[in-house]
This record gives structure tokens, sequence and C-alpha cells, in this order.
């Protein structure tokens, strides 16, 4: 830091608060169009909140098309108009729900909420600078997600209604605006704000990256870096070099859509008709989607590993077992990420030699995810445990992922995914690894840093009550399905009344819907703590509440933009002496003494 | 707040001994960048083991094409040369030599694609055909870019009113151009031996 800034920081500091009213900013400056990455953070969280109880909705509403084909409910069709006539989903409007369900949780909360959110707040605040690489774009990655959101959601309103092809938009489907309503307008919406997506994400990805590799403060070397931003920089990589290819498969479909080409289309006959394409193939499309669709499992699982990782070592009061490992295996993961896209697409056409490369590049990523496992489990072996709401979200986020992750051992081989492959056992298996666990990351997240976050904390009983209820829920949820998917239930069918063989599980799937909408309550439990305890929560009084190392529990409760009012701390150590030498905890920014084994 | 925001960008912007963070952050978004390319010329390789698939010849003017920016990227190189001995003068005139190049390079690009069109090699006719106009194209956008990138950059060193010292963005901008420059020429030897 030059000696300028050094005096002028002294000379604020000294005359308190009289003397910054010539720097005030804006409302504008400060809550909207703000360069501040904790601002950006929680307009990245509130975002995501909204998009959230939106795609849960729709699962919810779906799920009662499920639970009783048969009846009817006219509070339906208020909701929805004419796509529930008479009070029953249509079969049109169910896929929609499905597809923005998906659309929605994978990319807008779970990559752009989670990311977005914890990758803006925690990055300079961990690694000690004042904000990112370049406020600027981090402003504009923000920007460029709402109006990616405002796209997205106008979708929700056109006639012929949002994009229906599911998630991962496969042509010849998505390719052809005759194909179904849900392929028409709503389509072209989906894929330009996808795009605006991509952009805003890669926006995102190298601010941090590039902060991360340039920005830490003094003696902050890679090897002390919390797991967070380790899990954090490996997230960033994924994206920079996995969203790219996504844009490309979509810039060509958008071409097929609308300027006739055949990128993706051959010998198609629409209604007794021969369309003119030729030469296309919708399984390049495959490979160009799962290309990026594979390493976003990793972008949506590796922030909320991260955090976990923290948290875990924070509330057990004990150093993270394995710390390098645990770095070795992110990126072991992140290089893998890279090499198995193609275990989606074993009953697509894949050449079988092909398929048993991806089948063992597949299972190896196992090896990473034991390791991960092995050390959180040994993290809180004999630990001194404090069940903090954090914590327990924590704790989850591992039993899910062990939960989830078994499963996926059951899917990468691909002599059993011939069975299994679009049955609710997949359903189950990524719900439970990636959807339901990356939430469960994301709400430990969300408990430990909101007091960093808003100088408060979230009500402490409804915090428990939200861990119980989701917890169980989700398990009684996804549970079943394995069932259902061993039997050959298929994933995105309407109504399965109609099937002798699938009809015995009516009963299951009322059960599952009914665990459903008691499990969405609990989330608007959630929220409504989030958004009381914002302005009435309990106030945070200490400085490092949690008793945590890092950083971030070095700055004032409320830190302004710049983060540190005086010099950013020195570094002496790694974030996780805990119980050492007699000590409780060590921050990192206390030198190390001279009887003391160093780091 | 008790600090000053000024002051910190100051500080945020300092670079110690590191490389500059703008700097860095180009790098990483030439990765991204080379990452769509590589995505779509795998495509292309694909595609073109699968039946209907036509070869073509390179239109004559995407060699002349590749001398324009080749001759730029000479330019722009200079010209941060120039820069960086504070001859303002010939630097503005430099950035002005390359920017040219750069609007001539997209010229003789559509006189290509006109060509190529008028031959019979229109956008559907077929596959190969498709992926010509589009990974050129979305080449010629990121060119576009540096075209703008370019404008302000000679509109700057033109200025009066404004003092020009800082050799960041000026860097900055010629690793972007060298980058575009060197990905013309691998997608132009691409589409020209693999067929």
């Amino acid at each position: 830091m030059s000696t300028a800034t050094l005096e002028a920081m002294a000379h604020h500091e000294e005359h308190g608060d009289a003397h910054h009213d010539h720097h005030q900013e804006t409302f504008i400056t400060k809550y909207v169009f703000s360069q501040d990455h904790k601002t950006i953070a929680k307009q990245f969280l509130v975002t995501g909140i909204i998009w959230a109880i939106i795609g849960g909705l729709f699962s919810v509403i779906f799920r009662f098309q499920l639970g009783y084909p048969e009846s009817t409910f006219p509070w339906l069709e208020d909701l929805l108009g004419h796509w529930a006539k008479g009070g029953k989903l249509q079969p049109e409007f169910y896929y929609a729900l499905v597809t923005m369900h998906g659309t929605i949780l994978v990319f807008f909360v779970l990559t752009a909420g989670l990311s977005g959110t914890f990758a803006n707040f925690l990055i300079p605040l961990q690694i000690g600078a004042r904000d990112m690489a370049s406020p600027m774009l981090n402003m504009l990655s923000y920007w460029f997600f709402f109006l990616a959101s405002v796209i997205m959601m106008s979708s929700l309103f056109v006639q012929t209604g949002p994009a229906s092809g599911g998630w991962t938009i496969y042509p010849p489907l998505s390719a052809l605006g005759d194909a179904s309503m849900g392929s028409k307008i709503g389509m072209d919406l989906w894929l330009v704000s996808m795009a605006m997506f991509v952009v805003s994400s890669l926006l995102g990805g190298l601010n941090y990256i590039t902060t991360i590799l340039n920005m830490r403060t003094k003696g902050m070397s890679m090897t002390r870096m919390p797991l967070t931003i380790w899990a954090l920089f490996f997230t960033a990589v994924l994206g920079v070099l996995s969203f790219p290819v996504l844009l490309s498969g979509a810039i060509l479909l958008l071409f097929d859509r609308n300027l006739g080409t055949s990128f993706f289309l051959s010998d198609i006959v629409v209604a007794g008709k021969i369309l003119p394409n030729e030469g296309g193939s919708a399984i390049l499309f495959q490979h160009l989607f799962w290309f990026l669709g594979h390493p976003e499992v990793y972008i949506i699982l590796l922030p909320a590993m991260g955090m976990s990782s923290e948290i875990l070592s924070v509330n057990s009061r004990k150093p993270i077992f394995g710390y390098m490992a645990m770095v070795g295996s992110l990126f072991a993961i992140t290089i893998l990420a890279f090499l198995v896209w193609a275990h989606h697409m074993f009953v697509t056409g894949l050449n079988p030699f092909l398929g048993s490369v991806f089948v063992l590049l597949t299972l190896l990523i196992a090896v990473p995810s034991a390791i991960k496992v092995f050390n959180w489990l040994t993290t809180l072996w004999k630990g001194n445990i404090r069940f903090t709401p954090a914590m327990l979200f924590a704790i989850g986020f591992v039993s899910l992922f062990i939960s989830g992750g078994l499963t996926g051992i059951f899917l990468g081989n691909s002599a059993l995914d011939i069975h299994l492959h679009d049955t609710y056992f997949v359903i189950a298996h990524f719900h439970i690894v990636m959807g339901v666990a990356s939430f469960f990351g994301m709400f430990a997240g969300v408990y430990h840093w909101y007091p960093k976050m808003f100088g408060r904390y979230l009500n402490t009983t409804l915090a428990y009550i939200h861990f119980w209820v989701t917890i169980i829920g989700a398990y009684l949820i996804f549970w079943p399905m394995h069932y259902e998917g061993l039997a050959g239930m298929p994933r995105r069918y309407y109504d399965f009344s109609n099937w002798e063989s699938f009809k015995m599980f009516g009963g299951l799937n009322e059960f599952i819907s009914l665990i459903a909408l008691i499990v969405f309550a609990v989330q608007l439990l959630f929220v409504i703590n989030f958004f009381y305890s914002i302005w009435k929560g309990r106030k945070v009084t200490t400085q490092n509440p949690w008793e945590a190392n890092t950083l971030e529990w070095t700055t004032p409760i409320r830190p302004g933009h710049g983060n540190w009012p005086g010099e950013i701390p020195e570094v002496h150590r790694w974030p996780y002496d805990y119980a050492k030498d007699g000590k409780d905890f060590i921050p990192q920014d206390v030198p190390v003494g001279a009887d003391e084994s160093k780091h | 707040m008790i600090f000053d925001i000024k002051v910190m960008e100051i500080d945020i912007i300092q670079p110690s001994n590191k490389i500059h963070p703008h700097k860095f952050t180009l790098w990483v978004g030439i990765g991204s960048i080379v990452m769509m390319f590589a995505g779509l010329t795998s495509a292309y390789i694909v595609k073109r083991n699968q039946a209907n698939w036509q070869t073509f010849d390179i239109p004559v003017f995407f060699w002349y094409s590749t001398i324009v920016i080749l001759l730029s990227s000479i330019s722009v190189q200079l010209s941060v040369n120039a820069f960086k001995k504070r001859q303002m003068d010939k630097y503005a005139r430099l950035m002005t030599i390359t920017l040219l190049l750069g609007v001539l390079f997209i010229v003789t690009q559509c006189i290509a694609f006109r060509d190529f069109w008028n031959a019979g090699m229109t956008l559907q006719a077929n596959v190969s055909f498709s992926f010509l106009y589009v990974i050129v194209g979305l080449h010629a956008l990121h060119v576009i870019g540096g075209v703008i990138a370019l404008t302000v950059m000679t509109l700057k060193a033109f200025s009066t009113t404004r003092k020009n010292d800082n050799v960041v963005p000026v860097e900055v901008i010629s690793t972007y151009w060298h980058f575009v420059d060197m990905l013309w020429i691998y997608l132009l030897v691409f589409l020209w031996m693999i067929k």
C-alpha cells in the first residue's frame, strides 16, 4: 500500500465519521449498481432465493399431477389459467414445468445463486483483498444474470408457454418450432436467456480466478487459503472452460432453429412431410451439451464441498483432516469432470468401446470423492462439535453426498445404466447428490456467513426446524424413487396410471407429493426467517461469533466497501489452527509464536 | 464507512510484483474463447466423418485476410513499443494503421463470404458450409470487438485533453489482437487441412 493511501486512511480513522460525507454514495450506486463485492453477493443471493421459490413451486405443482393424476384442483386453474383447464394440469404445461424446474434450479439457483453469492462474498474477504480484480466486470456479471432472469421469467408468460423440451434441450425437439408448444418462442427465449447467463458466469469466473491468483494479501500463499477458496477457484475454472462449449452448441441450435441450417437435423418427417434438413446429427448436440453439462454438476457441487469443509472444521474445533488431500481431490475432480461427459449418453448410440472408457473414467471419480468423505468424517471424529444450524447442514451435506454418490457408482456402469437410464433412479441419484446436497451446502453457507453479511443472526429455532424437516423430507422424497426407478418407471411421464406395471406406485407417488409439499412449505419458513432477520434478527455483537480463524472475521461487524478500515491484515498461518498448543483457535493474522511449531 | 473509496481503488489496482490483474483476466478470457472454438472445431471433425459432407476450397480472399491481419499484428506491436518509449505521435499513427487494417480484415472477410455464397455454397446448402459461416463468423465477431476497442484507443491517442500514460490498456488490446490473429491462423489452417 502506498504511503499516501496509509496517510489518507489514518486521517479518516482519526476523524471518524465526521469527515466522510463528501464521499457519500447514492442509493443507486450503493444498492443497485453497486461495485462492492458484498452487495453484489447479496444481490445474487436474493435473486437466487426468488428463483428457488419459483422453481420449487413448479416442482410442487407437477408433483400434484404425479401424486393425484385423476383429481382436479380448482386452485390450479386460478393460478395457471388455461394451462390447468378445469383444475387439471395440461400435458404440454407439465413438460414446461419440468423443463423450467430443471433450468431454474440448475442454472439460476445452484450456479448463479450459489457461486455468485459465495464466490463474490468470500473470495475478497477470505484472501484479504479490498474487492475483486475488476469490480466493474463483477457488477456487469450480476446485471447480465439479471437480464437472463428477466428473459427467462418473461418466457413463462408467452402464449405458447416456456421451453418444454427438458432442461437438456435435445434437438430435434428443441430445434423444430412445430415440434411442440414449448419449442416455439419459449425455446428462443430460453436460448437467449442462457446466452446472457453464460456471459454472466464467464465475467464472474474471470474475476474469481484473477482475484484468487493475483490479489491475495501478504502471507496468504496458495497453501494457506481456506478450502472454500480452493473450491470456488476450481469451480470458476470449470465454468470458464465449459460454458463456452455450451454457448457454441446453443449458437448452432439457434442457427438450426432460425436460419435453416442442419447441424443437428437430418431426415425428419413431420406430419407426413419430409423436412429439407440433411446431414445433421442430434448426437453431436448431446456431446456439446454434456461437455458443459457434466462439469456443471461440479460447478454446483464444489462450492458446497468447500463451504462444508470450512464449517465442519470450525464447528468441530479441529483442523480439517488432510488439507492437501482435500485440495488434491478437488483438483482431481476438476480434471475428471471434463472426461466423463459421455456417461450421460450410454444409450444414445455411443460406440461400446468408447462407453467402457467413459465407465472407467466415471468410476475413477469415486476415488477423490471417497477421499473427501473420509476427511470430513475424520475431521468430525472426536471433535468438540458445536451443533449450530450451519454445522447441521454441513453434516447433512456429507450424508447426502454419501447416499447420492453411491448410486452414482450404479449409474456409472454402462451395463446397469441401460436399464436405469431415464428412470426415477436417475432422478433420485442426481437430486440427492447434486440438488439437495448442494442446497445443504448453500444453507450451511447462509447460516454461517449471515452474521457477516447482515450483522445479525438468523433465528436458531426456525433454523433447527428447517434442518430436520428438510433432511428427513429429502430422504423421504427421493429414497422411494430408487425403487420406482429399479422397477423401470420412466422420468418425464405425465401420468403413470394407465400402465399396469406402474399402477402399484400410485400410493407411493401420492406420499412423495405430500412430503414434497411439506418440505417446500418449510423452505418458505427459511425465506421468512431470512428476510425478517435482515431487519429484526438478533444483532451481532462480537467480531468473531463462531471463533473462526479466517480473515473475514477480522473485519468490522459491518464492513464497508474495502472491507478493512485500516491495513489489510497479514497472514502468518494456515486457516485451521484449532485446538493447537492448548489454544482453542488461532486466527490466521496472529504471528507464529516462538514456542509453536510452524506451518 | 470510515475510509475513502477513491484511495482504495488505487490500492486494488496496485500490481505489486505480479502480473497486472487486467492482463491476467484477459488471459483467462482467452482460455475461455479458445474452449468455444475448440468445441466448434471438434464438432466439425465429428461431423465430417458422417454422411453428406461436401468439401470446399478456401475462398481466395481468406488468404488476403491473413496477410492483412498479420500486418496489423506487427503494427499493433510497434505501437506498444512506441508507447513505451513515449513516442506518442508515432503511437497514434501506428494505432490508426492497426485500426484501418482491422477494418480491412473485416471487409476482406465479407468479400470472401459473398464469393463463397455466390458460388452456390450457401448457409443451408451443406453442413460443411454452415460450419464455415458459423466458425469464421464468430471469429469475425471477436475481431469486431477488437476493432471497437482499437477505435476507443485511437480516439484516446488523438485526444489533446486527456493525459495518456497507462500502458496496461495498450498492452491488453495488443495481446487480444495478437490472439485473434493467432486464432485466425489456426482456423484457416484447420479449414484448409481438414476436409
